[in-house]
């Protein structure tokens, strides 16, 4: 296996499937969308012109990344926490965890977001039991605005930020506790001075995955959000097929891909690659 | 383990350890000296780890209890007992730099700025690390990074320092550097030491006393030279040397020591036939034994036909067999073996009485 592996034309071979679909479903009818954003409606560099003067596509942009960091920071500091028990625990928490990992995976995006919407909603679960128990008067306006899309998302995305710093804490040397322990160090100091800090890629890793996620979701926020708290990826759908502008909706996807891939390109040269798995 | 700058006098009292049925250590009785540079020896698996792991805290004993200085430190969690402790493989913190490294145990103590500078910086002199301060662990060689797991162990004064066999990933030559650099830090800080390790001769050399560990039991404890010319038991006669094993008829005590029968002719030792009587097992060590053209009256001697040679440069070790089929390998003058070989015949073994023991018949 590792013969085949080591051999680059052979892995080349294996990968050309991949590479083949990737090409002809993606690469090129990408070329396509960027070759919209120089010509529709008219041939030149208007529509990267207009995205710097209009005021609706600069709003959703910065609250996509406000609601991207959020995200990112939320879900890493959750999944941290899961990783210890799934990693460090006791046999019976590990299992509790790697279940509470899995299982968001087998429930489509779709009924996750109209979960939360049955659980957030003003006659939602959430509201009407703080109702009864008198405990608010007026119920709490929890969806259809960011905090919606951010719960519903942060959901979504911890599992994935799971995999990378799982990764990390199980490549860590545990004489490496052991000796800060040995050294005078309390639990709680030897966790965040040396097993923190020792899983820094894997925390790079994991909010570099989430953000990037978050930048191009759709379905989350178009239902949690309500038209209210429009991200980037609902705001191209809009310009595609509502008000007919495929040029601005084309720049705007191609302006987002490029910074993807610069984050992408970023993270790379912190992180290795394995330590994402 | 409690005042800073003092060696500690440690005391284990029926120590005994189980991994579910697996019985790691059992019933370990022993007094570890202020100051003393005891080694515990034995083969993987032999409990010697479990023992360092139970001084060092991070394993708890299923039964016996442990003192420092007097107080009972049984229960107490290894933070608190604050032993130095060098692992093997060194586990230094790899985010942190040579500095902070050594810092460590000072910073948790919550020591002034100025005084964690002061002792770093003396600590990174004493072991010969100057210059290389801000590196990280891992822009070091293998001797570099442990002198920093060694700095670290000893900057906040322990009062022992545990060392997991912190040399096995060293090659040999760095590993005697080592050696040497370990013996003149034990001696400059005066600090009880307490070493693990499987190599005899690094046991032997470095150690004021050796305690010999086998199947989770503390065989016997004493210093060097007492447990190579001495041992208790035939496990710790072999596991520090080659040694060879006659069987020996009808011993039993005498004016100057012991006498019996070895393959019929009246030998004696200076050792007492306290723990032995009849058959028996006469042990000597290979560098104790001459070849002779024949023993005369009195002498120990056995007869014997050189089979082989290993030569060794400065000496070289024949084999031999009796004429009751016993092998004895003896470590000889390189003129002597090829004489004895060139003989082809029958040669005489000879040995003074105070160069051999009596070990319990076919017994551990």
């Amino acid at each position: 296996m590792r013969g085949i592996l080591s051999d680059r034309m052979g892995a080349a071979l294996l990968m050309a499937p991949l590479l083949l679909f990737l090409g002809l479903a993606y690469a090129w009818p990408f070329l396509g969308v960027v070759k919209w954003s120089f010509t529709l409606p008219t041939p030149g560099l208007g529509q990267y012109g207009a995205l710097l003067t209009d005021d609706l596509v600069q709003s959703v942009f910065i609250r996509t990344l406000r609601i991207a960091a959020i995200v990112t920071v939320v879900s890493v500091a959750a999944a941290y926490a899961i990783t210890v028990v799934w990693v460090r625990g006791s046999p019976a928490q590990r299992l509790i965890a790697e279940f509470c990992i899995l299982v968001p995976f087998w429930i489509s995006v779709l009924t996750r977001a109209f979960g939360w919407v049955a659980l957030l909603s003003n006659r939602g679960l959430i509201n009407t039991w703080l109702q009864s128990i008198g405990f608010i008067s007026e119920p709490l306006a929890l969806v259809r605005n960011e905090f919606g899309v951010i719960v519903g998302m942060t959901h979504f995305l911890i599992p994935f930020a799971v995999f990378p710093l799982a990764s990390a804490m199980r490549s860590l040397d545990d004489r490496v506790l052991l000796a800060a322990r040995g050294l005078g160090s309390s639990r709680m100091r030897t966790f965040w001075t040396v097993f923190v800090p020792m899983t820094r890629s894997g925390i790079i890793g994991s909010a570099m995955i989430v953000f990037v996620f978050s930048l191009g979701f759709f379905v989350t926020p178009a239902i949690l959000g309500g038209g209210r708290s429009v991200m980037i990826a609902e705001l191209i759908y809009l310009r595609i097929f509502q008000s007919p502008d495929w040029g601005l909706g084309a720049a705007i996807s191609v302006v987002l891909v490029l910074f993807v891939g610069a984050l992408m390109a970023l993270l790379f040269r912190y992180v290795r690659p394995k330590q994402l798995i | 383990m409690q005042q800073p700058g003092r060696a500690a006098e440690i005391k284990a009292i029926g120590i005994g350890k189980s991994f579910g049925s697996f019985r790691a250590l059992d019933n370990l009785t022993l007094d570890i000296g202020r100051g003393e540079f005891l080694t515990l020896l034995g083969p993987s698996g032999s409990g010697k780890t479990t023992f360092l792991m139970i001084l060092a805290g991070f394993v708890q004993p299923t039964e016996g209890r442990l003192f420092s200085d007097g107080t009972d430190i049984t229960d107490r969690p290894a933070e608190q007992r604050a032993a130095g402790m060098v692992f093997q493989g060194y586990a230094l913190f790899p985010h942190m730099s040579v500095e902070a490294n050594i810092a460590f145990p000072l910073k948790v103590r919550k020591k002034s700025a100025a005084e964690i500078k002061k002792r770093v910086g003396e600590m990174i002199e004493r072991v010969g690390l100057v210059g290389h301060e801000k590196k990280l662990p891992s822009q070091l060689s293998g001797g570099q990074q442990q002198r920093v797991a060694l700095a670290r162990a000893l900057v906040f004064e322990p009062g022992v320092l545990l060392l997991d066999e912190p040399f096995s990933a060293l090659d040999k030559s760095l590993r005697g550097q080592m050696q040497a650099e370990m013996k003149r830090l034990h001696q400059e800080t005066g600090t009880t030491f307490v070493f693990v390790t499987h190599d005899q001769s690094e046991a032997l050399a470095l150690s004021s006393r050796v305690a010999i560990f086998n199947h989770g039991k503390l065989l016997q404890v004493g210093a060097p030279d007492e447990v190579y010319d001495r041992p208790d038991n035939r496990f710790v006669a072999e596991f520090l040397g080659e040694i060879n094993m006659l069987p020996l008829k009808g011993v039993r005590p005498a004016d100057n020591g012991s006498t019996g029968l070895c393959e019929d002719r009246a030998v004696s030792m200076h050792c007492k036939a306290e723990k032995v009587r009849g058959d028996a097992i006469l042990a000597i060590r290979p560098e104790h034994m001459s070849i002779a053209r024949e023993a005369a009256a009195g002498e120990n001697g056995i007869a014997a036909t050189a089979i082989a040679s290993t030569y060794l440069g400065a000496a070289t070790k024949l084999d031999l067999t009796t004429r009751q089929g016993a092998k004895v390998t003896v470590s000889v003058p390189n003129e002597v073996a090829a004489a004895a070989l060139s003989k082809g015949n029958s040669v005489w073994l000879t040995w003074p009485a105070e160069k051999g023991f009596l070990l319990p018949d076919g017994g551990q």
